[in-house]
């Protein structure tokens, strides 16, 4: 059958390919050939250089956006990669080793289907829902929790923890996902391995250390992937929960909230297709970086 | 067929992960759909229909030519659109259909068509999604509406649309000398208060600032918040109020200094001491936790009597309608002088024709377009506008012999009260959307963060001499 192998292959990709070249790299190419005019968004174009580049370096919310989206790379992944690694392994290996097998600690088929919930959300459901944990007088749903002669905490509207409260709840929605992932990772992790390690007296911290993090390593490494892109987003939360969209005073704001707000408020196109290409290029440096860091030998086994 | 499948080593695990890491990156939201809305052509017209000008039809439409309307539907709803305004027109023109739909999101859903050359023919450009007028109007998007002022007025063809007019109504849809925008909605702004919550405790509503603070202090010590707006969404509702002082102060020149970027607008004394008495009211009769809420939940609040006044526009008491208790009855008074040497009176108040609506230049039927705005600048489109949505019109008169609700009565009194002295207020906001965006940041700064009045001013005059700067943003001025 092999003379049927390529047009089986174009047959299936050609469709694909082509919606993904009008409606992705044909707009990718756009945005850059926007980043050198003036466009309003209406209108004639007139090109102007690198003049929106020159404001965006002059810009201070635009470095604020940029501190803040690494902000989100570094401690999104962390968090909740291992939250995540905790919980799966809880749910797979934390119950220990009982006639043979490792089993997780007891209801774990349960908690599995909980820590899934929030991926069934949409994130603007999940925006909505935490705008009320988060709330800053008595009607939220912490503040209501404390008591009477407690100071309610201002969350969203403190400049200082406005981003941490976001940080929270992309981790929140993040996890199940991730449990569930390690959790496929782990399965495949055959039983005499984590046998061997019991007999020779490992205890659960040395297992998840020793064993389960080494040999799951290319599973954390999409994962970290995945959430840094995950963390040069964040558009949906920020514009839904946070102060004046982006703020208090600037706080929360992201790149692509920034570019949301110029292109289709501010009027400045131009300006926003500018910030899309420098978050194009941030993206692109943190995928490869990632890729070349992590690299290391899988474990064969 | 095998052969795709049988060869992992072709399509190892990192392999994947770099081809699926390029595939997410490459998805990333926000950047794509910017050029998702790029001008494809921008300069064909399409045809345009147009009939014979005549007495009966000033504007010289065709009376066959369909006419494609889009309205927000936000506050106002659309009822007032498809019972009132509508017939109105197909009364009078039976064989023009009126293609009516609505969206929540007007730039959304317009702005692809502006770009691909084919506009509705007249869109109600509201709502917090609204699409940008000065670059509209920049873009040679929206039809000049001097023809429709001058026509003569659907009930009286002995006067002119433009007489038929409560005065400042033109203004603020003007663009550099010419009218673009036909600002519909007549608003009137000021503290809002419980009328029956000050019959209650034998509050009056105060007229200077001293008696202003006194009563603040009587308010908090009863237990309630004296005053507050919601820092989350509505920032520009006290952005409002501290212009208005400013304005009452030092007379409306003072803002349109600020509206022209004049060098040193926001540093002037009347910004400054507006600035400062809020800032202190900030300082001490307010709710930190309002910098966290929305306009809904503060609103809600004050129909709660937890909050006692509150600065907004006319249509706060239609958009309370189903949270306002029956121990609740809304009234407004002006902003208390700040200064005893306040150039204009204590009634003086901001009172603006809101709520945009425009022909497109490129739709089908811009006549057409312009010929339904006129129906709606009618006496009957106006008292239908007025029943329906519990808000006055720019049509001078319209709402006489209408029922009032309390709140509306109550600003219907203010406004007379104030007569010459009610001023348009400023347009920085919509001319600059930048500046806007700033002005709600430092505003919830100096009120709710512990900034001060100077850092405001140096702030504000800072955000308006980067605009004046930049080359990129179409200016706009006024007299």
């Amino acid at each position: 059958m092999r003379h049927g192998k390529y047009p089986f292959i174009i047959g299936f990709l050609a469709v694909p390919l082509a919606l993904y070249g009008t409606f992705v790299v044909a707009a990718y190419v756009q945005v850059f050939q926007l980043a050198l005019t003036n466009w309003s968004g209406l209108g004639p174009v007139e090109y102007v250089g690198f003049d929106n580049f020159v404001k965006l370096w002059h810009d201070d919310l635009f470095w604020k956006s940029v501190r803040h989206n690494l902000f989100l790379l570094i401690f999104l992944p962390i968090v909740t990669i291992f939250i995540a690694l905790v919980f799966a392994f809880l749910l797979n290996v934390g119950g220990g080793f009982k006639g043979g097998v490792t089993r997780g600690v007891w209801g774990s088929k349960v908690y599995r289907v909980i820590f899934f919930f929030p991926q069934l959300l949409a994130l603007a459901i999940v925006a909505v829902i935490f705008g009320r944990v988060f709330a800053p007088d008595r009607s939220g749903l912490i503040n209501g929790l404390m008591p009477e002669s407690f100071q309610p905490w201002l969350f969203l509207a403190d400049g200082r923890w406005a981003l941490t409260c976001i940080l929270a709840v992309l981790v929140w929605q993040a996890v199940g996902f991730y449990v569930v992932l390690f959790s496929a990772g782990m399965g495949s992790i055959s039983h005499e391995i984590y046998e061997a390690a019991a007999l020779d007296g490992a205890n659960r911290i040395t297992l998840f250390f020793r064993i389960t993090v080494p040999l799951l390593w290319s599973t954390i490494q999409v994962a970290w992937i995945y959430l840094g892109i995950a963390a040069f987003d964040a558009f949906a939360l920020v514009n839904i929960m946070s102060v004046n969209r982006g703020g208090p005073d600037g706080a929360t704001s992201v790149l692509a909230m920034m570019i949301y707000r110029n292109a289709f408020e501010f009027s400045q196109a131009g300006y926003a297709s500018a910030l899309g290409v420098v978050l194009f290029f941030l993206t692109l440096t943190f995928a490869a970086l990632t890729l070349r860091v992590t690299r290391r030998e899988a474990v064969e086994f | 067929m095998s052969e795709i499948f049988d060869k992992p080593s072709e399509l190892d695990r990192r392999t994947l992960l770099r081809r699926a890491a390029a595939v997410g990156l490459l998805a990333t939201p926000a950047v794509g759909m910017l050029s998702a809305c790029a001008s494809g052509g921008g300069d064909e017209t399409q045809k345009q229909s147009t009939g014979q000008k005549s007495a009966e039809n000033p504007l010289g439409i065709d009376p066959k030519a369909p006419v494609e309307i889009v309205i927000f539907n936000g506050g106002f709803g659309t009822a007032y659109a498809t019972d009132v305004h509508t017939p109105l027109y197909n009364k009078k023109w039976p064989d023009s259909k009126v293609v009516y739909s609505a969206t929540e999101q007007i730039s959304t859903v317009l702005q692809p068509r502006f770009n691909a050359g084919t506009p509705p023919d007249m869109v109600d450009n509201s709502g917090s999604n609204l699409m940008d007028m000065g670059a509209l109007v920049k873009a040679g998007q929206a039809a000049d509406l001097t023809d429709l002022y001058d026509a003569p007025s659907w009930d009286d063809p002995a006067k002119k649309v433009r007489d038929t007019l409560v005065p400042g109504a033109i203004e603020p849809g003007t663009y550099n000398g010419k009218p673009f925008a036909m600002n519909y909605a007549f608003t009137v702004f000021g503290l809002w208060y419980n009328s029956k919550l000050f019959a209650k405790n034998k509050w009056t509503p105060p007229t200077t600032w001293a008696d202003f603070t006194a009563l603040c202090d009587k308010i908090k010590a009863a237990g309630l918040t004296p005053f507050g707006y919601a820092g989350a969404n509505a920032s520009y509702y006290m952005v409002r109020a501290i212009m208005t002082s400013a304005a009452k102060i030092g007379t409306e020149q003072v803002l349109k200094d600020i509206d022209n970027l004049k060098p040193g607008a926001w540093k002037a004394d009347a910004v400054v001491k507006a600035a400062q008495a809020w800032g202190e009211v900030g300082n001490k009769y307010t709710n930190k936790a309002f910098l966290g809420l929305k306009h809904t939940e503060v609103q809600l609040q004050q129909d709660q009597d937890k909050l006692v006044f509150y600065p907004c526009g006319s249509w706060l008491e239609n958009e309370q309608a189903k949270d306002t208790p029956p121990t609740f009855e809304y009234a407004v008074t002006p902003l208390p002088s700040v200064t005893t040497s306040d150039q204009l009176p204590a009634t003086a108040i901001n009172a603006a024709a809101g709520e945009m609506y425009f022909a497109a230049s490129k739709g089908k039927n811009p006549q057409g377009g312009k010929e339904y705005l006129r129906a709606m600048l009618s006496k009957e489109g106006a008292k239908g506008f007025t029943k329906l949505t519990k808000s006055l019109t720019v049509v001078a008169g319209a709402a006489d012999g209408l029922d009032l609700t309390p709140g509306l009565a109550s600003a219907n009194k203010m406004l007379s009260a104030a007569g010459k002295d009610a001023f348009l207020g400023y347009l920085f906001d919509s001319w600059y959307k930048k500046l806007d965006d700033e002005s709600r940041s430092a505003v919830n700064e100096l009120f709710f963060q512990g900034g001060n009045a100077q850092k405001f001013c140096e702030r504000m005059e800072a955000a308006s001499q980067a605009v004046a700067k930049d080359s990129s943003i179409t200016k706009f001025t006024r007299s």
